[in-house]
Parts: structure tokens; sequence; C-alpha cells
């Protein structure tokens, strides 16, 4: 059997950033949150603040740490596999991963240290500004990886010289037009992810008359935190698609579903493409509605995916049905964000087990939203790698062999998958202690904490709490 | 638009100076997992590991630092060393994934605990012979067309590379040791002072073999050291006298001087390196103006830095005094 590279290459890539992702958006979302918890310790001096700003900062540190030894592996993800594409691309890749490191990695990794340790060894203020940094770091760090990746969807402000990409306008290639949608959208589904984790993990707490008082104070926030996010998110995403619009009709097209240009186009429900005969089949929809959303009345003219040929295609199935479990997530967050209102405006916010139940079940969507938003812009853009100016298939590394590829995929794939299995195990132990667990802390017992993320989190693994 | 004037030494020089600050830094935290195996007993290596918690992640930030920079400022050597060196890079991310992980994960753990010992020196191991085995391959040279590697998917690894990945080990070993006996007191630290004089020999050897090695297989190196009576000499006397105060230090228990005089070893080593290649940075056929990125991206990007690193510098400093002092056994960081 001839092993493919590229695709195998392609395999690789999507499954490490795909588990890298997850990471990220957890941390930028729980990173702000901290910074405001501390900031309302520091302010009111009430303890629950700071119980739970410990609590979340445990939580914090293990899926930040995961987010690290994930993130340097992608650092050298474009050179191993797509040395074609960095070499040519490197006159605005290069200064742009590069300042990610020098302004948010380093003030990331400095300041996560104060804040996982330095509490009580540096002045309350300074802890306060730690944790501020460290949210910052955060956006910091998205807004650069963002810039570079928007660029390959919205190329713009550079000139081919001979081979290699030249940058003519720095302004307009960082500021591309898709990075503010992009940006945008992306902190915003970071929120989310981060709010619906918190409600989620209270609610479950609240569930089991754990800390009421605290874990009360944490839902309520949080619920009306989602109640201006959701409709917000909705929002930008609608926004992010019309820009798409503009600059990637074909995969509008797919997420759409329709394969021909034409007017009074239906806003498809459920549908199975059939790329092979280049139609859907079976197709619940409703009339004239997409042609409502893209183009603001029913007789608008929506590009199809017949504009281009069939090689020239992403695949279909993929990217209509991630976007709609991506906008179906999307449409629930915004029902339960409502509905937590209607019970608190009922007064039975407190007493309505069931909602908590709806909670805990919600903290893994956001999740599983941002994994279906990346494949339905990442797949979208196929056969692209930059839009409209390289193709995977150029931008591949010439000297790699089909079974080196498929030798480290396997091989990310088991450190992954034990890395994985470690750090959930980690986490679900920290849920299970839960906030009271420093109240039992012994002051005098030799702590074996160190500065690193996952080791704020003092917790036998083996051992029962 | 001409460049004024020339920023690819410049460029040259920032990267040699991350480069050499990623091996100072993390060699000796990598070091302690070298040495990991052969500690005392337990206690030890909860001192050990407790020695370099608290700064080993910025340490590392470094190697993304070397990575991305090199991206930026000599992108083919990034697009050329990472394809060459593909299963290297794999072994290497690995090993440190595992150490990363077993780091957090050994404190933590009770029975298992030995299974974490492993992978903190299993990975650590991994990781540093991967990079010596990268030393080795810059010395080698890398087959190259049209600026696209062409060789195979095995040639980093020879005979030279393994010896080049072993003696990054003893040498990795040596810092973590000699930190080890600033950070450490008691029987720890006597064992530190015990097993330094070992590593060292082993270093040396190390050194001797790939110095006569490197000359009868490589012309050119040979003529830049042989051909002439230069200054580059003063290298290999320099890391020889560094050598010698590290000796001394030993024997008259000095607790920061080995330390030094380690770190002066690998200077040394490292600017006789630069040397014997440059101005060819992708040997044997590329010099840093073939394998430099555009001159407004180079600009860009240091314009930026000037602002963004003497800030890096400081706050990372400033953990360093933080976190300063010696180890207790079983006591860590609050
Ligand atoms: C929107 C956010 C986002 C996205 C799309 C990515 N990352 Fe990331 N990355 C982060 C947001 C982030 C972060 C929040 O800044 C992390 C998470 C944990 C951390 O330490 O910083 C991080 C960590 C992280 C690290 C480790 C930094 C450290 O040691 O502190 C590296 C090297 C990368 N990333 C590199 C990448 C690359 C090459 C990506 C593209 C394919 C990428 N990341 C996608
Ligand atoms: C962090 C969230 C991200 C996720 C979950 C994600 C997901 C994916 C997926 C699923 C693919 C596969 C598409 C296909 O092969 O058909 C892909 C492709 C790609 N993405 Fe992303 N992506 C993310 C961010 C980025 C960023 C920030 C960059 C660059 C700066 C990037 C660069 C690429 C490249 C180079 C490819 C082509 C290689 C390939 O086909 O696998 N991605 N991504
Ligand atoms: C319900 C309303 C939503 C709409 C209309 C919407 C719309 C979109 C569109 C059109 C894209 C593709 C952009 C492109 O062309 O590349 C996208 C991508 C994405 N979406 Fe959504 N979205 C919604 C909800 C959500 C939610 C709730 C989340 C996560 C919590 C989310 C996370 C993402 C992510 C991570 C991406 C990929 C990154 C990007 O291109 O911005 N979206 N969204």
């Amino acid at each position: 059997m001839e092993l493919d590279p590229l695709l195998l290459s392609r395999l690789q890539f999507a499954f490490v950033v795909s588990f890298h992702a997850i990471f990220p958006v957890f941390t930028i979302g729980l990173a702000s949150y901290i910074a405001v918890l501390e900031g309302l310790a520091y302010k009111t001096e009430n303890p629950i603040w700071t119980r739970l700003s410990s609590f979340w900062t445990r939580v914090f540190a293990v899926v930040f740490g995961m987010g690290v030894v994930s993130g340097i592996v992608m650092a050298f993800q474009f050179g191993t596999n797509w040395s074609n594409f960095s070499y040519i691309s490197a006159n605005f890749l290069g200064p742009i991963l590069s300042y990610e490191v020098v302004t948010a990695f380093f003030l990331e990794a400095a300041f996560l240290g104060v804040l996982l340790f330095g509490r009580g060894k540096v002045p309350p203020g300074i802890f306060l500004l730690s944790a501020i940094l460290v949210a910052v770091g955060t956006f910091i760090s998205s807004f650069w990886i963002l810039s570079a990746n928007s660029w390959m969807h919205t190329p713009a402000g550079f000139e081919f010289r001979g081979e290699l990409i030249y940058v003519t306008s720095w302004l307009e290639a960082i500021f591309n037009p898709s990075l503010p949608y992009r940006f945008a959208h992306m902190g915003l589904a970071s929120f989310l992810t981060g709010g619906f984790v918190v409600a989620g993990v209270s609610a479950w707490y609240l569930i089991r008359k754990r800390e009421v008082e605290a874990n009360r104070k944490a839902l309520s926030m949080t619920l009306w935190l989602l109640l201006i996010l959701t409709p917000l998110q909705t929002w930008v995403g609608d926004l992010h698609g019309l820009n798409t619009l503009e600059h990637q009709p074909v995969k509008v097209a797919a997420m759409e579903g329709n394969w021909e240009t034409q007017s009074n186009v239906p806003l498809l429900l459920f549908a199975l493409p059939d790329q092979e005969n280049q139609t859907n089949r079976f197709e619940i929809g409703i009339p004239n509605l997409a042609s409502i959303i893209l183009k603001h009345s029913a007789d608008g003219v929506v590009p199809g995916l017949n504009e281009v040929a069939p090689e020239e295609q992403p695949p279909v199935a993929w990217v209509f049905w991630s976007f709609r479990v991506m906008v179906g997530i999307g449409l629930l967050m915004i029902a339960v964000a409502v509905t937590g209102l209607v019970l608190r405006l009922k007064g039975t916010l407190w007493s309505s087990q069931w909602y908590w139940r709806v909670l805990q079940v919600m903290s893994i969507t956001p999740f599983i939203a941002v994994i279906a938003g990346w494949f339905t812009t990442e797949i979208g853009r196929a056969p692209w790698l930059i839009y409209g100016v390289m193709t995977f298939e150029q931008g591949l590394t010439p000297s790699l062999q089909g079974w080196m590829a498929l030798v480290t995929l396997i091989g990310y794939i088991v450190v992954y998958a034990l890395v994985f299995t470690g750090g959930l195990y980690y986490l679900m132990r920290i849920l299970r202690d839960g906030l009271e667990y420093q109240a039992h802390e012994p002051d005098d017992e030799p702590s074996h904490r160190a500065k690193r993320p996952l080791s704020a989190v003092d917790v036998p693994l083996e051992e029962g709490a | 638009m001409e460049p004024v004037f020339d920023l690819v030494p410049i460029w040259a020089g920032i990267i040699g100076f991350g480069i050499i600050m990623y091996v100072l830094m993390d060699g000796f935290d990598l070091g302690q997992g070298i040495l990991f195996p052969f500690a005392p007993d337990e206690d030890a290596r909860g001192v050990m590991m407790n020695s370099v918690a608290p700064v080993w992640d910025g340490n590392e930030t470094w190697l993304i630092l070397g990575g991305a920079g090199l991206l930026a400022a000599f992108p083919l050597v990034y697009s050329v060393f990472l394809p060459a060196l593909y299963l290297g890079v794999f072994l290497m991310l690995a090993g440190l994934i595992f150490r990363g992980v077993a780091f957090e994960f050994r404190f933590k753990a009770k029975t298992s605990r030995y299974l974490w010992n492993w992978a903190f020196a299993g990975g650590s191991i991994l990781a540093s012979f991967a990079q010596g085995a990268v030393v080795g391959t810059y010395i080698q040279g890398f087959e190259v067309e049209n600026f696209r590697y062409v060789g195979g998917a095995l040639d980093w690894l020879t005979p030279f590379t393994v010896m080049t990945g072993l003696g990054m080990l003893a040498g990795y070993a040596l810092l973590g040791s000699t930190w080890l006996i600033m950070k450490s007191e008691g029987y720890i630290q006597d064992w530190a002072y015990r097993i330094t004089p070992y590593l060292l020999a082993a270093l040396a050897a190390v050194f001797v073999i790939v110095s006569i090695w490197t000359p009868l297989v490589n012309d050119d190196v040979r003529s830049r050291w042989f051909d002439q009576v230069s200054l580059i000499w003063l290298l290999p006397v320099g890391a020889l006298i560094s050598m010698a105060v590290l000796l001394r230090a030993l024997k008259r228990r000095d607790e920061g001087m080995p330390f030094v005089a380690t770190m002066g070893i690998f200077i040394f080593a490292y600017l006789g390196l630069l040397f014997s290649k440059l101005p060819y940075i992708v040997p044997p056929t590329y010099t840093i103006w073939d394998a430099a990125s555009a001159h407004e991206s180079q600009l860009f990007l240091l314009i930026g830095l000037l602002f963004v690193i003497p800030f890096v510098l400081m706050y990372t400093a400033w953990t360093y005094w933080v976190f300063r002092g010696k180890v207790k056994a079983g006591v860590g960081y609050h």
C-alpha cells in the first residue's frame, strides 16, 4: 500500500492542532475569570472570592500545562511537515510567530508562576497584577496566532518575488480582512467555554449541596455573562459568515450545502451532501432563508459550489455538518442562558435541580462547538493552504516520506493519549476535592509544589482526599 | 529598496544568543533528569526536581523562541533542519512532553511514583541526546538542492552524531550536577561534588574525540583550524582554563564557582563550534546571507525585540530572584 505523506500530514496537523486548541480556548476564558475574581477579592476582601479564585487556579494550572506541552509541538509542525509552506511564507509568518513568543509566551510563563505560588509571597497588588497579566498574555497570544491563521484564509499585504512571499504592508497583512471577525469570534468562544464550564461545575456542586454560598455566587455571575455573550456570539458569527462570503464564497457554499449559484436558496436543516453527483440527497430546509441571511433578500443570488471545478471543492459533507453542529450548539446556548434569566425572574433558579443538570451537561458543548468551528473554517478552505495562493500539496515537505509521517502520527496519538488520560484524571480529582480542599490543607505539611503549572495542584494521584 | 545596513550579522548574533541562553538554562534542568536514576535516594530526587521546578517553563520558552526566531530570520535553516531531523525532532518533543508532565505528576503519585521517575529521566535523556545529535548533524552538513532538503530520513543518525549526542548528555549532566552543588546541601551536595569530576572526565573525553574526528571528516573545518595559527585557538584554550577552574573550585568546595565554570566550558565550546562553521549556517552549501529572510522582515521584528527583550530579561531575572536560595529536602515552593 502506498502511504500518502500529504494525507498523513494533514491528519497529523488536524490531530495535533485540534488537541492543542481545546486547552487554549478554556484557559483564555478562565484566565480572565480568575483575574476578575482576584479583582473582587482585592476590592471587597470577601474570602469567598479568594476561595473561588484558588480553586479555579488549580484547574487552570492543569489545563494550561497541557496547553503548553501541546503548543511546543505546534511550533515545530510547520517546519517538519510543511517546510515548503514555511520557507515560502516565512517573511510574514516568522515575525508574527516570533512576536507571539516574545510578547505573550514569556509573559504568561513568568507571571503564571507568581499567580500559582506567589499568594502571600508578593504584595496583594502585585498578585492581582500577575493575574491580569496572565489573562492579557493569553489574549496577545491568540491575537498573533489568529492573525497568522487569518492571513492564510484572507492573504493581504504581500507580493511574490521569485518563489518567495514578501510583505508589502505589515498593517494590511496583520490586520487582514478576516482577522477582526475571527479574533472576536474566537475571543467570545473562549469566554463561552470558560463560562459554561464554570456554570456546569458550580451547578454540579449545588446539586451536591457543597459550598452553596460560593457556588451560587459563581453561578449567578456566570449566568449574567452568558446571557450577554451567547446572542453576541451569534451576531459576530453571522458577520464572520458574511465576511467569508465575500472572500471565500466556495466555503460558504459548502457550509450551506448549496451546489448551484441561484436565488431563493433555502436554509438547510438537514441534508446528505453527495459530492460525487454534486447534489444533496434528502433535503429539509426553510425556503429562502439562506438567501435572506446572506443577501438580506429572498431572491438574493448566492454563489454555489459549481463556481469552481469539483477538484477545487472542499469535502462538502464535513464542512456542512461541522457548521451545523457549531450553530446548533450556539442556538442551544442562547436557549439555556435565556432559561436561566426566566428562572431567575420567577425566583426559582435556586430550586431548579433540573436546570442545574442541564448546565452540567452543557459544560462540554463549547469544546465541541470550538472544534466544529475550526473544522468548518479549516476544512472549508481545502484545497488551499494559503487561500488562492498555495495548495496543501505545494506546502508539503518535499523530503517527507509516507512512513515517516505515519510513524510520527501514531507517535503523537500515543503520547497525547497518555498525557490526556493523566490530565483528565487529575482534573476529576480537583473537581472532586472542590473548594473545600484548601481549607483542609494542613499548613505545615511538606508541600511539593513547584512553580510549574500542574504542580499547583497538590492532589495525590492515588490517595483518596 | 536597497537596505541601508546589513541586519544579517545582527540577527546571527541574536539567534546565537538565544541558542546559548537555551542551552545553558534548559541544560541544567535537563541535567537533573539525566542524573535522576543515579541519585542517592527519593529525597534527593525531590530536591533535584524542586531546584529547577520554578524556572524550567521559562527556560523552555527560549527553545520556542529559537524555533520561531529561525523561521523569522533564517527561514532556510528552519525549513532544512526540521525536515532533515524529522524523526529526531519527534523524539525530542516526545521527550520534552513526558518530562514536562512527569515533573508535575511525580509529586502527587505514591505507588506509581517510579513511573514518573522513569518518565522524567527517560524524557530528559531522550531530549538531550536528540539535541546533541542536532549539533552533530550541523557539523556533518546537509544534502540540499535548490533550497530544499533532499537527503534521507536517517542521515542525521551516524556514529558521529551518536557521539555528539552522548557528549550533550555528559555536558548537560555536568551543568546539572554543578547547579545542584549550588542549590543543595548536606549529603545531596556531597553526592553532587563526588560525581562532578567523573562527568567532567566524560565530557572532556568526548571533546577530545570530536576535536580529532571533526577535522578528519570535514575538510573545511580542518583548513579553518590548521592552515594557519589564528585567534580561534584561544577558544579551546578558554575551555581548558574553564575546566581547570572547575577542578580547583571543586577541590576548594566552592558552591557557585563550579556552575559558573561549567557555563564557561559551554560558551567556549559553542563559540569554537560556531567559528568552525560560520558563515555557513546550512553547511556545506548556504551561508547566513543565503539563508536570511527579507530585510524588511528582519527589521520589523528587530524593532519589536529591542523594546520587548529587555523586559523579558528583567522579569525572568525577577523570578529567579523570588525563588533564590537553597532547596531543603522535603520542602518545596509555596
Ligand atoms: C486562540 C488561541 C490559540 C491558537 C489558535 C493556538 N494557540 Fe498555542 N497557545 C495559546 C493560544 C493559541 C495560549 C492560550 O497562549 C497557550 C495555551 C497554554 C499556554 O501556555 O499558552 C498556547 C500555548 C502554545 C505554546 C507553548 C507556549 C509556552 O510554552 O508558554 C506554543 C509553542 C504554541 N501555543 C504554538 C501554537 C501554534 C504554532 C499554533 C497554530 C497552529 C497555536 N499555538 C494555536
Ligand atoms: C487552534 C485551532 C485550530 C484547529 C482546531 C484547526 C483545525 C484544523 C483542521 C481540522 C485542519 C484539517 C483540514 C484538512 O486537512 O482538510 C487544519 C488545517 C490546517 N490548519 Fe488549522 N486549525 C487551527 C488553527 C490553526 C492555526 C492558528 C493555523 C496557522 C497559523 C493553522 C494552520 C493550518 C494549516 C497549515 C493546515 C493545513 C494542513 C492540513 O491540511 O492539515 N490552523 N486545521
Ligand atoms: C450560533 C451562532 C454561530 C454562528 C452563526 C457562527 C458562525 C461561524 C462561521 C460562519 C464560521 C466560519 C468562518 C470562516 O469562514 O472561516 C465560524 C467559525 C468558528 N466558530 Fe462559530 N458561529 C456560531 C457559534 C459558535 C459558538 C457557540 C462557538 C464556540 C463556543 C463557535 C466557535 C467557532 C470557532 C472556534 C470557529 C473557527 C475559528 C474562526 O474562523 O473564527 N461558533 N463560526
